[in-house]
């Protein structure tokens, strides 16, 4: 049932009245009194959904988008607890489209990605899903054809639970974090398949050895060691505020969404982040935040300063602005290319400060799968001990030892397999940068670069870095330590040689700020954990790439290359653990399922659709496969999924068998 | 002398790595095969490409691993003595049919939306055309210009290479165009193994030439090209070029380049030398207004070596030259 705005604003977008607000929905309105439980969106047992191009407006540029009932980001959807939803989603595309429901437990069918659970909705037809709806809390919903998440095809939804709601509050808004960019994704992709952080403008230059900037501050030995390794140390983000535009509810920085609040209020702030390709940092600069919720299930409070949302997240915090000013919330890209904006006050037409972007974090040691050894980045992080890892002596010696072991409860640092060793040297003479014509001399520059070829070849890609002038001597690229069903081609730029569980890390850039932020390891859950039996079984999936080409892939395979699934028994309980062999992180997504988060509180592990595997660290999960039927496992960084790194599970036997 | 050197040792580099690129067919992944547990070198590791199913006697005891007691940590209590990752499925989730939602939906039309989704996640064609150098070059008594393009359509793995270059001076004649046809492999996570031909319009007679070569970022981050090329004469030459980006600030871009032509012979009518031929050394200080428009400027040092150098001065030219550059670097 739509309710009345939502109706007006829908007949205007076709009246041909569309300003910008009225292609956003009632509740993302600037102005927002908030979303009560007395005021649904779009709500009931029967809802109606439709999708087709329409255009968007931000920072005084028109550019073309898919959007729902004619608004981006899409209608609220309020549901239930316990209520069986049906909606009928119609296709005015010229195109398949889809809508995932992200983050249900529902039957695989219902599941909507096309090729896995159904079909596809083809252009003009409608599709009923029928969804019973199990669990409460904070959700979204986007399409699964394509790239059209990316340009709009995204909305928030909020189930109400069944039972009284155990956090409290006087007010809640809905915060859709997105990113918005004038060019066409397909465009985006392509791009980045011809130059290698493309949308990087915040690299390291020359001129920055001299500027004092702390994005900057990286030594020409480091630097050099970077451009040893082929990497960067600055490529943070793939898509970054070059070309996007940061929204908040459907709002840039400067059109300022604004939520409204009385003082002394308990104010819900349901947060999802629908970007296709942005991890945000949440702040609110004078408000304490308590995190209430992640991925739509209940957590112990717990207060922080500001929390990193990857993509496809959902955090639900709880501010309480006692006094009679505006708040500016910030939503910073973790590349600090670029910021959401938006305001809560307590009147409409007021604003506060917006801080400056902070300075673009550098990667280190820690991100390429080494124990920090506090030298090559200048994150500067200390206190991490490679104690476990078999004794930090020569280079080829110890790998795959697997001595370390360690407690899989994530509370410690030590690490649970010593994937090769450190040695430390002192520093070698290195040179200048290549900058120079003496650096580059005539004959033997043809030479060496044959026998540098040469010794890449029986090697399958030349990873070695030994004899790194800089101390570092560590098989960047060993196959040994990935598991022997692991791909190890052109797709693999980069094998972690000893990933840390990195749970307990706030996220890049965050861990010299100053203030209190979440991490995973804060996480607890509110409920105990359901299911308290042991896993039977473990298993690694490797997440791997190549930066340079990108190409992203699961053990090293696209799921272009027609790869095997994940095959799960039904109601099998398995521990899996997510090596991240590149130095980019990636929201992990399984959908029908929640993911146990092993994060040091056993039988309270958190709840999660989605996992952020942290550069160069690994992430362990428990499942319990309890939803038959076949399920997308992938990156939620839509152009990693799009480039390969996606895989189907399946969990079997089924409840109805064929005939 | 150490020209054949050099060339040899391309040879050399080039064989392993076409051995690997054999190695490497991705065409059949192993699904099947299991990890007894991690191996402790590479020497260790059983053999890939082979098992298939994990049929081979790679695949090992199917029991391996299934032994959770190893996997004490668990409950975090610590102590895990090995890990033993991948065990494999038990039958049960092997049981029901292949895809689930053929129970729903007609077997045929998921067939169909599967093959999309397949090629939706991974299987994209890209391309991309490089104007790597369009430049005027002055140079005393002759100005000239010269194009150096690249252009590329394919997959991650396969592409279709188009190279050109060449120069010519300004009002005489076309001095040296060729173009380059090439089937462009990745081998390794740097590097494109590269095979074709190439056809020399100009210098007059026209040839054509076998190429094969590698292309690809070597450490320290420079684009590096190497080939080898056996003409229709049965001349065989050589040449490797290398550049890098050394970022002034996020616009202003210093480009060092050095290029080398080796032959294994005397080629008179080219009035090439065996052996190092000639050697040249380029220095271009470009502007990024946007990445893919970049205007510069730039000096260019050239000198013939050896019996190249001979023939040059038997023609009346020197063996060296400078030139001072500006052109123009853009892509899409």
């Amino acid at each position: 049932m739509l309710n009345r705005r939502a109706v007006l604003a829908h007949g205007a977008a076709f009246g041909g009245l569309a300003g910008l607000s009225s292609m956003l929905p009632a509740w993302a309105r600037s102005g927002s009194r908030g979303v009560l439980p007395t005021l649904p969106t779009l709500s009931g047992r029967d809802i109606a959904l439709e999708i087709g191009h329409t255009s968007f407006t931000t920072g005084g540029r028109t550019g073309r988008a898919i959007s729902i009932n004619g608004t981006i980001p899409a209608p609220l959807l309020r549901l239930r607890e316990g209520e069986t939803c049906r909606i009928a989603v119609t296709n005015t595309l010229e195109e398949d489209t889809s809508i995932h429901w992200h983050g249900f437990l529902i039957p695989f069918q219902m599941d909507g990605v096309p090729g896995v659970s159904f079909p596809g909705i083809r252009p003009r037809e409608t599709f009923v899903y029928e969804l019973p709806i199990r669990q409460s809390g904070t959700f979204w919903y986007h399409s699964h054809s394509g790239l059209q998440e990316q340009v709009g095809h995204y909305g928030p939804i909020i189930i109400d639970p069944a039972t009284p709601d155990p956090v409290a509050y006087d007010r809640e808004h809905v915060l859709v974090l997105s990113d918005w960019s004038f060019m066409a994704p397909e465009q985006i992709i392509v791009q980045l398949k011809q130059e290698q952080g493309h949308f990087n403008r915040n690299n390291l230059t020359v001129a920055g050895l001299f500027s004092g900037d702390p994005a900057q501050n990286m030594s020409i030995e480091e630097r050099v060691k970077w451009t040893k390794m082929r990497m960067d140390p600055t490529d943070i983000s793939d898509v970054t505020g070059a070309i996007y535009t940061y929204l908040v509810n459907g709002h840039g920085p400067a059109e300022n969404w604004t939520g409204l609040f009385r003082p002394g209020e308990r104010v819900r702030l349901r947060v999802i982040n629908a970007s296709a390709m942005t991890v945000f940092q949440v702040r609110i600069p004078g408000l304490k935040m308590t995190v209430v919720s992640a991925d739509g299930e209940n957590v112990r409070p717990v207060a922080v300063d500001e929390f990193q949302i990857s993509v496809a997240e959902t955090y639900d915090v709880i501010v309480q602005p006692k006094e009679d000013r505006a708040y500016t919330v910030v939503s910073e890209a973790v590349d600090r290319s670029g910021m959401g904006r938006a305001t809560l006050a307590p009147r409409m037409g007021m604003s506060a400060a917006v801080p400056p972007l902070r300075p673009r974090p550098i990667l280190g040691m820690d991100d390429m799968g080494m124990p920090d050894m506090g030298g090559m980045g200048s994150g500067g992080t200390s206190g991490m001990n490679h104690g476990s890892a078999g004794g930090g002596s020569m280079a080829g010696m110890g790998h795959g030892a697997t001595g370390g072991g360690g407690s899989m409860s994530g509370m410690n640092q030590a690490a649970m397999r010593a994937r090769g060793s450190m040695s430390a040297t002192s520093g070698g003479a290195m040179r200048g940068g290549g900058g120079s014509m003496a650096g580059m001399s005539s004959g033997g520059m043809g030479a060496g670069s044959m026998a540098g070829m040469s010794g890449s070849g029986p090697k399958g890609g030349g990873g070695a870095m030994t004899g790194m002038g800089g101390g570092m001597d560590m098989n960047m690229r060993d196959p040994a330590n990935v598991p022997p069903n692991v791909e190890v081609g052109p797709g693999m730029d980069m094998i972690a040689p000893d990933p840390q569980d990195r749970t307990g890390h706030p996220g890049l850039g965050l861990k010299d700020v100053g203030h209190k932020v979440l991490t995973y390891r804060d996480l607890v859950s509110l409920k105990p954990n359901r299911d308290r039996r042991r896993p039977t079984r473990t298993l690694e999936i490797n997440l791997t790439g190549n930066m340079n080409r990108f190409m992203w892939s699961l053990d090293g395979r696209k799921f272009s290359d027609g790869v095997e699934p994940i095959r799960f028994a039904r109601n099998e309980r398995v521990r899996v653990t997510m090596v991240n062999n590149s130095m980019m992180q990636h929201p992990m997504h399984i959908h029908g399922h929640f993911m146990e988060l092993v994060n040091g509180h056993p039988g309270h592990h958190p709840l999660k659709h989605t996992i952020n595997v942290l550069p160069g660290s690994k992430v362990t999960f428990d499942i319990t496969a309890d939803n038959p039927g076949d399920w997308a496992f992938h990156c939620h960084l839509l152009l990693h999924m799009h480039a390969g790194m996606f895989n189907v599970v399946t969990v079997r036997p089924l409840d109805r068998e064929p005939a | 002398m150490t020209a054949l050197r050099i060339v040899l040792l391309t040879t050399a580099a080039t064989f392993p790595v076409l051995t690997l690129a054999q190695q490497m067919d991705p065409s059949m992944p192993m699904p099947g095969m299991e990890a007894p547990a991690k191996t402790v070198s590479t020497a260790a590791r059983p053999p890939r490409g082979k098992g298939g199913m994990g049929a081979g006697p790679s695949s090992a005891d199917p029991h391996a691993g299934h032994d959770m007691g190893d996997t004490g940590g668990m409950a975090g209590m610590g102590g895990a003595q090995r890990e033993m990752p991948n065990a494999p499925s038990p039958p049960a989730a092997l049981s029901g049919p292949a895809h689930a939602a053929d129970l729903f939906y007609a077997p045929s039309v998921m067939a169909a939306a599967r093959e999309d989704l397949r090629a939706e996640q991974g299987d994209l064609k890209a391309y991309r055309v490089l104007v790597d150098r369009l430049e005027t070059q002055f140079q005393r008594g002759r100005d000239g210009y010269r194009w150096d393009l690249q252009g590329w359509y394919g997959g991650d793995i396969d592409k279709l290479w188009i190279k050109s270059e060449g120069n010519g001076a300004y009002g005489g004649k076309l001095g040296r165009a060729e173009v380059q046809a090439l089937w462009s492999r990745a081998i390794t996570p740097w590097f494109d193994l590269q095979a074709g031909v190439r056809h020399d319009f100009r210098p007059n007679p026209q040839r054509t030439h076998a190429v094969l070569g590698l292309q690809g970022l070597v450490p320290y981050s420079y684009n590096t090209e190497a080939a080898l090329f056996l003409s229709n004469k049965g001349e065989l030459t050589a040449r490797v070029n290398a550049d890098y980006d050394l970022l002034i600030t996020q616009r202003l871009i210093l480009q060092p380049r050095v290029e080398a032509n080796f032959s294994a012979q005397n080629i008179r009518e080219l009035g090439i030398g065996s052996g190092l031929s000639t050697i040249e050394l380029g220095l271009r200080l470009r502007y990024e207004f946007i990445p893919e428009f970049a205007p510069y400027v730039g000096v260019e040092y050239e000198r013939s070596v050896g019996t190249t150098a001979s023939y040059a001065r038997a023609s009346g030219q020197g063996p060296d030259s400078v030139r001072y550059l500006v052109g123009l670097r853009s892509w899409f």
